[in-house]
């Protein structure tokens, strides 16, 4: 509850210093990054700059989100890049980048999700949500598939009584145990993404769980849905291996990164981009 | 002729008897009429809960994924806010010696068992798993969660309520105030904490700030005063006891308080409004439905005209000696309070929390009413309460040491 409401918008560390010992999922990141020209998602080159000079995020409203540039977006998702190692040493810390634009609806993920999670019909642990633009010349439509997304600081597993949603040490995947799930719906309350309904099959609130039961902890690589994407909207891997998709993308300074309702602090692992 | 008239006199008494007699009649059949149809309530509750369970709360509740919070948890809060605010405006009497209070101490402490019983009742069909909940609330706590401290802190004051009744019936008056004191110190921080139940979840802008601790404890100790009036008022009805000046006083002075939380109310009330209309534009949509909108009969005239602003005339009007019209106003409050209890866990859900996004999907506000089984559960908690509190009545013949 302290510190949920910050968003941390403290000087980034000068960016020079990279060689440090940061732990998992620390690369010399910020001394790789080169800054790109022109615009990026409406923020241009000269502002970012000028904000990044004065140690400020720059954000705005994109998209259904709210725009982090990809100079800040590990930023707002983890206090900093210390905090990051400190308070998130996830190993393999899973991750999915939602490549908005390139959704079409298929729906192919969702019916993965169900059959791979015995999902009944009257729930859903992925949804695809349609964003109208009435005024676009091109595409008047946008489609973004939302999920569950892992927060780094859950208001769910705070809010459970009895300790039935937790967040996985290892991997930061928030799970759940069934067996201690009473039902009072807190979680659902809490959740500010909507990503929970109560399952009457299991008697227990179900949610994504970047299918760790049914796939990843049998040896698979992707999620059910990111399997299923035939458009690579969904990127699924460990943003802790800088060799992966998911980090690289993340940390492309030349992409617009955001994240869904970072106002809220939860600090979610689901990160969105254009194309 | 003094014969004809000492007979005259023998007739008046007579026919003065048998009306008392009838009186007293009516007065034992209102009872016993209550006492029934409470226990029919409660029944029909009982029943409508055990079949929800059965056919599963999917199809029995009109909370959704959306709404999970619907009429049961905010009856739940009415009744052990109601029970909370009892506990805490008699208080004043037993615990810290305002002699005044003292003849309400052991109807109160018993009414706030009673109420508390209610909100339990209710729960107990809200919560799916409630024997899980048993179990796994004790080995599996949670201290993060407000939660987990509500259920804990409500069955504390639940305990200390009982203990203290106990100890008053006794007669062991220094016990008793120590079990009181403990319950008000429960009292007050399961208030404290019900407003972070709601206060502290940060993706529900309407619920979300530092108002709702506050703004919970006011309310309460204003609907303990209402419930305090009404049910005092009720017993003395339905028995046939004169009403000792004592008590005369004690209610006179509960419904002076009463004034007073209702002021402090309207005024939070209004507060968090203007505060509230500045705010993002999440919430002040969800005030809006609040304020002219689709629950805005329900704010302005259950919640604010019939739960606080009459019944503060009617309080102010009866200068705490019109027993009459002290009976209307506490019974108009504990009507609208119920749905203040409403409008604040339903309209906090009512903005979807992915509005902000700007999708079809979430564009406008959700709407929730109650099922049948919902509705028929919240009135047998309701009715628990107060079969609860009638048969205390007669068991306890009218608490009579209160007045000792
Ligand atoms: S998205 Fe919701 S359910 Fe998932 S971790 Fe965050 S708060 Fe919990
Ligand atoms: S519904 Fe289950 S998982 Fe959710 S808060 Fe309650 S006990 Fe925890």
């Amino acid at each position: 509850m302290t510190d949920s409401k910050k968003i941390p918008e403290e000087p980034r560390q000068d960016e020079q210093q990279s060689g440090i010992d940061t732990g998992p999922g620390q690369s010399p990141k910020a001394g790789t990054r080169k800054s790109g020209p022109g615009e990026t998602g409406g923020v241009t080159e000269m502002e970012r700059r000028q904000f990044l000079k004065i140690g400020l995020a720059i954000t705005g409203v994109f998209a259904g989100g709210t725009l982090l540039s990809a100079a800040s977006v590990i930023d707002n998702v983890f206090a900093s890049e210390d905090d990051y190692a400190e308070k998130y040493p996830y190993r393999p810390h899973y991750s999915m980048l939602i490549r908005q634009s390139n959704c079409i609806d298929c729906e192919r993920c969702l019916e993965a999700c169900k059959r791979t999670n015995h999902v009944p019909e009257y729930g859903y642990r992925t949804q695809i949500l349609k964003k109208d633009y009435p005024e676009s010349s091109g595409r008047t439509v946008e489609f973004i598939p939302v999920l569950c997304n892992q927060c780094n600081n859950p208001p769910c597993v705070r809010a459970c009584p009895t300790r039935a949603t937790y967040k996985d040490e290892t991997n930061g995947i928030i799970r759940m145990d069934n067996s201690k799930c009473i039902g009072c719906k807190t979680c659902m309350s809490a959740c500010p993404y909507n990503a929970r309904y109560f399952n009457e099959e299991t008697m227990a609130v179900d949610k994504c769980n970047f299918c760790y039961d049914t796939r990843l902890s049998r040896g698979e690589a992707l999620t059910a849905c990111a399997e299923a994407c035939p458009a690579g909207a969904r990127i699924f891997g460990d943003l802790s291996d800088p060799g992966s998709e998911v980090y690289r993308q993340v940390h492309d300074i030349e992409k617009a990164v955001w994240v869904l309702r970072p106002e809220t602090g939860a600090k979610p692992n689901v990160f969105y981009t254009k194309g | 002729m003094a014969h004809e008239i000492s007979s005259e006199a023998a007739g008046a008494q007579v026919y003065g008897e048998q009306l008392a007699g009838i009186d007293q009649a009516i007065r034992k059949t209102t009872y016993w009429v209550a006492l029934l149809g409470m226990a029919i309530l409660f029944v029909v509750g009982v029943a409508a809960g055990i079949h929800a369970k059965s056919i599963g709360s999917l199809h029995a509740f009109n909370a959704t994924r959306e709404v999970p919070w619907g009429i049961l948890i905010s009856t739940y809060v009415y009744l052990v806010v109601v029970a909370d605010g009892v506990c805490l405006v008699s208080s004043i009497g037993h615990v810290f010696g305002r002699k005044d209070f003292v003849p309400l101490a052991s109807r109160s402490v018993f009414l706030a068992v009673a109420t508390l019983l209610g909100g339990f009742f209710v729960i107990f069909f809200d919560i799916e798993n409630p024997f899980r909940m048993a179990i796994y609330n004790v080995i599996s706590p949670n201290l993060t969660s407000a939660i987990w401290w509500m259920g804990t802190l409500y069955g504390a004051l639940m305990f200390f309520m009982g203990v203290e009744f106990v100890f008053l019936l006794k007669g062991k008056h220094k016990l008793a105030t120590a079990a009181g004191f403990l319950g008000v110190i429960a009292g007050v921080a399961a208030l404290s904490n019900l407003g972070a139940v709601f206060g502290s979840l940060d993706g529900r802008d309407f619920w979300y700030g530092p108002f709702m601790p506050i703004f919970f404890i006011a309310s309460a100790m204003m609907s303990g005063a209402a419930a305090i009036i009404f049910f005092t008022l009720l017993a003395y009805k339905l028995s046939n006891r004169k009403m000792e000046p004592a008590m005369k006083r004690a209610l006179e002075v509960t419904a002076k308080v009463g004034i007073l939380l209702i002021v402090t109310t309207l005024f939070f009330t209004l507060w968090k409004l203007i505060i509230g209309l500045t705010g993002g534009e999440a919430k002040t949509l969800a005030l809006r439905s609040l304020l002219s909108g689709h629950y805005a009969v329900n704010f302005w005239i259950l919640e604010i005209t019939v739960g606080m602003v009459i019944p503060l005339v009617l309080l102010v009007l009866s200068k705490g000696r019109s027993l009459w019209l002290m009976a209307v106003a506490a019974t108009l409050m504990m009507f609208g309070i119920f749905f203040m209890r409403y409008d604040m866990v339903i309209v906090g859900q009512t903005v979807p929390v992915q509005f902000q996004l700007g999708v079809s999907e979430y564009a406008g506000l959700i709407s929730y009413a109650p099922s049948t089984h919902e509705i028929l559960i919240s009135l047998g908690g309701i009715g628990l309460a107060g079969l609860i509190f009638l048969a205390g009545e007669k068991i306890f013949k009218g608490h009579k040491s209160e007045t000792h």
